[in-house]
Order: structure tokens, then sequence, then C-alpha cells
């Protein structure tokens, strides 16, 4: 099954089980406290995982590691190895 | 180090002179230890025709990648972290990732790395693709591994890296992460436009929608 498909049968999954409940007819609703804690469910969920996303690529924006000895050591080495080779008669 | 290897140096049709050295190169060490190839449709693909290993370590060849493995300059010891996390998990792909330990990278903007950030969160969102890093382009592969990648694989540049890691997964093939240093371009210049950014989404949507 493909990611796309996977998405669309978890979404048809919660969303009929969200309708079924939230919109059923009057005689079959759930408990007032609960139905109203249903209703808005999806938009809230959406909202915590845009929340979710900015705080966590923010996180990994801040923590992304600048690497100041590996560019020096790779420096060093281009170095080494241009005079190196130009000793073999690689000629740039 | 007592690691027998051998370079194959593809160019890709890059103007910035790879091709020069790489056939200087090719004189200095001798063919059985470099051999520079015209690039003829896809890059790896020709490549791999040539390489007579058991492992294959695909890199880019303008010194970005520094995970202390260095490409152009054979006669550096080669500090075989990757060829090492391989024999310690028997991985059937080792990748570099910017994003974890003490990986990262040189010589990047903000901007740059809230892109960078950014792409790979939609991608993990997306795609789960266990690994942590997936445009990375450092990485060691068994060579049958990547003949039975190359095979199913049908993208190209960034998405194509990708796709492998997604296809080699779902193949049951195991990757560990190393984490590696990308030091920007030292050479040549490096390429983040709008284009880019547009044509990454588009092969993000399609290994999202195909795989």
């Amino acid at each position: 099954m493909t990611k796309l498909a996977q998405w669309l049968c978890g979404l048809a999954l919660l969303g009929s089980a969200w309708a079924a409940l939230a919109l059923a007819p009057p005689g079959l609703q759930p408990p007032g406290p609960l139905r109203q804690a249903l209703l808005p469910l999806p938009v809230y969920l959406l909202v915590a995982f845009g929340c979710y996303s900015l705080a966590t690529v923010g996180y990994r924006l801040a923590t992304f590691n600048d690497c100041e000895e590996a560019a020096a050591e790779l420096q060093e080495h281009i170095r080494a190895a241009r005079a190196d080779l130009r000793r073999r008669g690689l000629r740039l | 180090s007592g690691i027998d290897f051998e370079i194959i140096i593809i160019d890709d049709g890059s103007p910035d002179g790879t091709q020069e050295v790489a056939q200087q190169l090719e004189k200095i060490y001798g063919s059985d230890k470099i051999l520079f190839l015209f690039p003829s449709g896809t890059a790896y693909i020709h490549g791999m025709k040539f390489a007579t290993g058991d492992f294959i370590v695909i890199m880019d060849a303008d010194l970005s990648h520094h995970v202390r493995l260095h490409v152009i300059y054979p006669v550096f010891l080669i500090k075989p972290i990757v060829y090492r996390k391989q024999k310690e998990g028997n991985f059937d792909i080792v990748s570099g990732t910017r994003y974890k330990g003490n990986g990262g990278v040189y010589g990047w903007d903000l901007k740059r790395k809230l892109i960078s950030r950014g792409a790979n969160f939609l991608t993990q969102v997306l795609l789960r693709p266990g690994a942590s890093d997936l445009t990375g382009s450092f990485r060691l592969y068994r060579k049958e591994v990547l003949q039975k990648l190359m095979e199913k694989c049908v993208s190209k540049g960034y998405v194509f890296q990708m796709e492998m890691i997604v296809r080699a997964r779902q193949l049951g093939f195991t990757v560990g992460e190393v984490p590696i240093s990308f030091v920007d371009r030292v050479y040549g210049e490096s390429k983040l436009g709008g284009n880019e950014i547009v044509s990454f989404l588009k092969g993000l949507l399609t290994l999202f929608a195909t795989t």
C-alpha cells in the first residue's frame, strides 16, 4: 500500500468514526459534554499538529550543528592534497 | 588503512573543471585505482558497471562531504567510519546524516538551514522513511543492494536519493546511520533556488503517492 493510500485509509477510518459519533441523529447521540468536545476535534487536532510542527522544526533549526572544525580540517587536507598532487604532476 | 579501494569519478556534466582534474588523477594513480568516465544517461548506473568491489560509496565529488573519507586525494587515510558502521551492524546501507549525532553543516545561513529542516520534517511525516537524512548524498551500499535498488528506482536528482532509501526499507534492507559534516561547496556553486524547492516538493509528493 502506498503512503498516500495509508493516509486515505486512516483518514477515512477516523473520519467516519468521528462523523458517526458527532453527527449522529438525535436518538443515538453521545452525552452532551462529549458531543461538544467531539465536534471541533478535527480542527483542534489540525491546530495541535501545526503547533507541533512549528515547535519541532524550530527546535531542530536551533540545534542544527555548525561544523567549524570539520571545515578547518577539510581546508587543511585540501592544502596538503594540492601540495602532494602538485609534486606528482597535477596541474590545476 | 588496510582497506582495498578504487575510485570512480563520473562527471555528470557540471561545468566546474572536474573533468580535467579527474583525467590527470587517472594518469597519476593508474586506472586500476582511479577511473574517469563520461556521463551517459544516469551517472550512477554507468559507474556501477565498472565497480569491482563489494561495497560502493556514493558521494559528491566537490569536497562537500567530509566524513573523513577523502575522495579526490586517495593517499589520505581513509578513516573508515562508514565502513566500520557497516561491519558493526552488518547493514545493507549506511547513510550519512547531517541531522543526528555530531553531524551538521558549515557555511549555511539560517534560511538554508530552515528550508533543510522544514523539508526534512515534511519528508519524515509523509514518508516515515526510518532514516533521518534522505537528501544527504553520502551513502555506502552493498553492491548487490545497490544493483537491486537501481532497477527499481525511477526518479532523478534529490528525489532519486530519497527513493533509494524508501525502496530499500520496503525491500527489507537494513539502514544504519553515521553523522557527517556537510561543508558547503568549497569549489563550485551551491544550488538551492526556487526551482530546486519546487522540484523537491513535486518529487516528494510523487514518492508519497507511488511508494
